[in-house]
């Protein structure tokens, strides 16, 4: 890995958990180009034209393929803009993770767009890990606006897992799913916004075939002058479920402020929408400072516990 | 020795505690008991440092420990089982002993610890402390987090709110134990007969006031003598 410093490295080990030397498949991506690829003959990764992006293609039967695709902007002013396709193939399971790491120790402003589109044939199967991470002491901004698109043919699952903790100073997420029968969707999300940071994210689910169902779970933390919105917009034309939960901790200025929106098309659709946004529970705190801890140890157990 | 001395406290002009005075030893199973509304977990709270009090001393062997915020007083060693325990999405059970503890302690260890209080170990020690848990499991996981800090004083209100009569049963084994293996205070707030069965000294409290302190046997027949407005026959009053 020639072209991977010391920079990348400390980015890498933010978004993904070791190193890439035993990965089986994966394609690191800096600064605009694919730099570092394996394949294997189960999972393939083909570049578009232009480095605009690359078709991961995951073979028919595929039994517990894993696929990286980090992500690194190291370079001041660069506006990234991706398109990563996920062709994965009937009866396929595959984790893939998809970390992506700004490093901007200047004034220009850094963005990374990733528009990641899934399509789920027939009772294929993917776990997909989103990690998002800024760091640099420049005054330039760190800007990524991910957008994910779910196509699930009869019978497919995935599970999302989207994670943004640090560093980030904007952030417009976009999550688009359309479910047909018997399919399954989960998403997780974490996001902890500090400083004068904005996240906004948008979900919007279409449930089209009998027996789709989405959970949907946003746990946030806002503080000092931060402003996060959640909107979500589940619709079921079918018989259908969604639940979608919305949990947001406030601290000091920060903001939140959550849309909800669910429609029901069909009488056999079942939707649901929670939303909960506040300060850390009094009663919380207490009992953490019975057990001997300080009030701001308390509230980094809790903050750290509601972000696991 | 746990001293409080003239404690007073009113909420929005009503009278809470009236001049409460207590002299609590070592080695002692204390069982506070009394009317709702009598002032008991108040005090509770009033001890532990959740609730400052109007006026009045809290002395631990001697030392005023009245101006303590809460978690400098559990470092002191005192302990605290809330009433109705609280809920944190994403921390386990797990989590919460090994704060308890304030080390870090093998699963099994933490099952130990929860078998204490009835609970089959395994099935809980990774579950969040959520909604998902029943009243009664999350009242049992909170006083195994008390009892796992082994405090000098302990005091557990209203153990047995939230509990169904089965399970509480079991859970009386508990706070015999504990009457036996103590070093420390131990002080329940209760109107279990079965807790104050347990108790060393029974604190009978009555519109903020200490109506009477003493024995279970003396304490008995006033604690469960007949509602006033009975007539002798027992036919109920209009």
């Amino acid at each position: 890995m020639n072209d991977v410093n010391e920079i990348d490295k400390k980015i890498l080990k933010e978004i993904e958990d070791d190193s890439f030397s035993d990965k089986e498949v994966y394609n690191i991506r800096k600064n605009g180009k694919s730099i570092e690829r394996k394949t294997n003959p189960f999972i393939n990764i083909v570049s578009k034209e232009d480095n605009k992006g690359i078709d991961v293609y995951v073979n028919e039967n595929t039994l517990l393929g894993i696929v990286h695709i980090p992500v690194i902007l190291t370079e001041s002013g660069l506006k990234d803009v991706v398109y990563n396709d996920f062709h994965i193939g009937k009866n396929a399971n595959v984790i893939i993770l998809a970390g992506c790491g700004v490093h901007n120790d200047e004034h220009k402003d850094t963005e990374h767009d990733g528009i990641h589109r899934f399509f789920l044939e027939e009772n294929a199967k993917v776990k997909y890990i989103e990690k998002h991470y800024g760091e640099g002491k420049g005054s330039g901004k760190k800007i990524l606006n991910p957008v994910t698109e779910i196509t699930m043919k009869k019978g497919s699952s995935m599970t999302m897992d989207t994670t943004q903790i640090k560093g980030v100073d904007d952030t417009l997420r976009e999550t688009r799913g359309v479910l047909e029968e018997n399919t399954t969707l989960v998403i997780n999300e974490k996001i902890l916004t500090n400083e004068t940071q904005n996240a906004k994210t948008i979900f919007e689910i279409e449930l089209n075939g009998d027996n789709a169902s989405t959970h949907v779970t946003s746990r946030s933390v806002a503080t000092d002058e931060s402003y996060q919105e959640f909107i979500s917009n589940i619709t079921g034309n079918s018989k259908c479920y969604a639940h979608v939960e919305c949990d947001a901790i406030l601290k000091e200025k920060g903001r939140v402020k959550a849309v909800p929106e669910i429609y029901a098309k069909n009488v056999e659709a079942n939707l649901i929408h929670e939303a909960a946004i506040g300060k850390i529970a009094g009663e919380q705190l207490v009992k953490l400072m019975s057990l001997g801890l300080s009030e701001k140890e308390a509230e980094d157990v809790i903050i750290k516990g509601f972000l696991k | 020795m746990l001293e409080i001395k003239d404690i007073c406290f009113k909420s929005d002009h009503k009278t809470i505690l009236d001049h409460i005075n207590l002299k609590l030893d070592e080695k002692k199973f204390y069982v506070i008991t009394g009317p709702n509304g009598s002032g008991k977990s108040t005090l509770a709270k009033i001890l532990m440092g959740i609730v400052k009090p109007d006026s009045g001393k809290i002395l631990l062997n001697g030392k005023d420990i009245t101006s303590l915020s809460v978690d400098e007083r559990a470092k002191l060693g005192l302990g605290f089982a809330f009433q109705q325990p609280v809920r944190f999405k994403g921390l386990t059970v797990y989590d919460l002993l090994k704060i308890a503890v304030n080390k870090e302690i093998s699963k099994m260890e933490a099952c130990q610890i929860l078998s204490k209080v009835g609970l089959c170990a395994k099935e809980y020690v990774d579950r969040e402390i959520n909604a998902s848990l029943s009243g009664g499991e999350l009242k049992r996981i909170e006083i195994a987090t008390v009892m796992a800090r082994n405090p000098k004083i302990a005091i557990f209100d209203e153990p047995e709110a939230g509990i169904d009569l089965w399970s509480f049963g079991n859970l009386t084994k508990v706070f015999k134990d504990l009457e036996i293996e103590s070093e420390g205070i131990t002080i329940v707030i209760s109107h279990q007969e079965r807790i104050l069965q347990i108790a060393d000294e029974i604190i009978l409290l009555e519109q903020g006031k200490i109506r009477k302190i003493g024995k279970k046997e003396e304490m008995f027949e006033m604690i469960f003598e007949k509602p006033k407005c009975c007539k002798e026959d027992g036919e109920r009053c209009e």
